[in-house]
């Protein structure tokens, strides 16, 4: 059974097991965000809204919004911008990239996917890039659903996101930052974007992996 | 102004609306109800119908305002042309300014602001139909939609008026009892912990009518907090995609 908590409400007695989306005060642990109570391990609140705070190693979906030399600025659907360093691209065996060059190798509204280098005291946030770095070509779609939920997509042992995968006969690549790319025929991409929908609607309830397995089981049939 | 006695504002032990001395208005809380905010909520009392929506935390502009340690927060009050008799002219004013301020600050003690450095959490709150206590149901559906859109904070924040009407202290003054009457005090606390973060005073009370005025909106405060929780909670029953974005490439 799940338990709901909303800001303030009291968690539990032992705050040395106080993890994410809690306070501790006078030996007490309170939630600060509306969420789901999870204690297996820590104490956390797992949030049903919020946005991306980027930690180190993190793999993220970023889209460019600016060419700013030497760096792309990228949006990670974050409240902080991000950048991808030209050096990023020319250590990688590549030739010399000249000023006005930059947007022949990622131009503006370019998906990329990539990795979170470091973040800064001042949420100062610098990428690097993954071996496959354009990934919005092709066949496919964006969606987006709160950083939250990525767990739940992915399930114990990735046991969800595999199910998925192979059911809807797509490419599915989840990030941390909660944007997922979908690829393959169109109706996979919309049986997949529609299942991925019930499972952020659903995902405080139990039992979910196997109601997701009904669903896709009975449209199969349904072919 | 009217002279005193030409309102009878307390009748059988009863006021104009027919509700007793320590009865607040109806209220009505709807969560999540606009699709493109970060978090929202629509908010009723009485007569008083009020839109809240929050955005972020999200990039601040203008730059040269951020934070570099926290997040700022921006709160706009403001009252759409319609919400009153006389058609109100549109835009910010000297009111509506002041009501932004104080609300603002009402909430900031429960925002943990530290968790978000740059940042900036954006509060809009709109008044579509207006009744005297816009300020706090503006206060009250702030709190909710900041919950919704996942904000961390340390509680919610409740939000009512007291007052004095024909010699009697009131809560939850509707709009003859505040145009006629003869205090009017909105107040916004943390109900949990009795803690308040916003008081003002329109009008004079002696220190026994504060107290109990205060009394009087520490009650109606749970009450509020209450329902705010329970319209918050009940969310997560319903079937709903509100947080559900959806772009194709």
């Amino acid at each position: 059974m799940y338990k709901i908590v909303i800001p303030g409400d009291f968690v539990s007695d032992d705050a040395k097991r106080a993890g994410e989306g809690t306070y501790v005060e006078e030996g007490k642990v309170y939630a600060t965000t509306y969420g789901v109570v999870d204690d297996k391990g820590e104490i956390r609140v797992v949030a049903f809204n919020g946005k991306y705070l980027p930690v180190r190693g993190d793999v993220v979906i970023g889209k460019i919004i600016e060419i700013s030399f030497p760096y792309w600025i990228v949006d990670i659907a974050s409240p902080y911008e991000a950048r991808i360093h030209m050096s990023e691209i020319s250590t990688r065996g590549g030739k010399r990239i000249e000023f006005g060059d930059m947007n022949a190798i990622l131009d503006l509204d370019d998906l990329v996917a990539v990795k979170v280098l470091n973040v800064d005291a001042l949420m100062r946030i610098d990428l690097g890039l993954k071996e496959d770095l354009h990934i919005g070509r092709g066949n496919g779609r964006l969606i987006e659903v709160p950083p939250t939920k990525v767990p739940r997509i992915i399930g114990r042992k990735g046991s969800m996101i595999r199910m998925l995968k192979d059911k809807c006969n797509c490419f599915i690549f989840v990030a941390k930052n909660g944007r997922i790319w979908i690829k393959g025929k169109t109706k996979d991409i919309k049986l997949a974007s529609e299942v991925i929908l019930m499972i952020t609607k659903e995902a405080h309830t139990s039992g979910l992996t196997d109601r997701v397995a009904e669903l896709l089981d009975s449209v199969k049939t349904e072919r | 102004m009217k002279k005193e006695g030409e309102i009878e504002f307390i009748k059988d032990g009863k006021r104009v609306d027919g509700r007793s001395f320590d009865e607040l208005r109806n209220i009505k809380i709807d969560v999540g109800v606009l699709k493109r905010a970060d978090g929202s909520c629509y908010f009723e009392l009485g007569n008083n119908k009020v839109l809240a929506a929050v955005y972020g935390p999200r990039e601040m502009h203008p730059r040269h305002a951020q934070d570099a340690k926290m997040a700022v927060v921006k709160f706009r009050y403001n009252m759409a042309p319609f919400s009153v008799d006389d058609r109100k002219r549109p835009g910010p004013d000297r009111r509506s300014v002041e009501i932004s301020k104080v609300s603002r600050e009402a909430l900031d003690p429960v925002i943990l602001r530290e968790y978000y450095p740059k940042a900036a959490i954006e509060v809009y709150v709109e008044i579509l139909q207006s009744d005297a206590g816009t300020r706090t149901a503006g206060i009250n559906a702030a709190s909710v939609a900041l919950a919704d859109a996942g904000v961390p904070m340390r509680d919610l924040v409740s939000s009512v008026a007291v007052g004095k009407v024909g010699g009697e202290v009131v809560l939850d003054l509707n709009a003859v009892e505040d145009n006629y009457g003869e205090a009017d005090m909105p107040i916004a606390m943390i109900a949990r912990r009795n803690t308040i973060t916003a008081l003002q005073m329109d009008g004079n009370l002696t220190k026994d009518e504060f107290e109990k005025g205060l009394k009087l909106a520490m009650k109606a405060c749970q009450q509020i907090y209450e329902l705010q929780r329970t319209a918050l909670i009940g969310r997560y029953d319903k079937d709903e995609s509100a947080n559900f974005k959806d772009r194709s490439t």
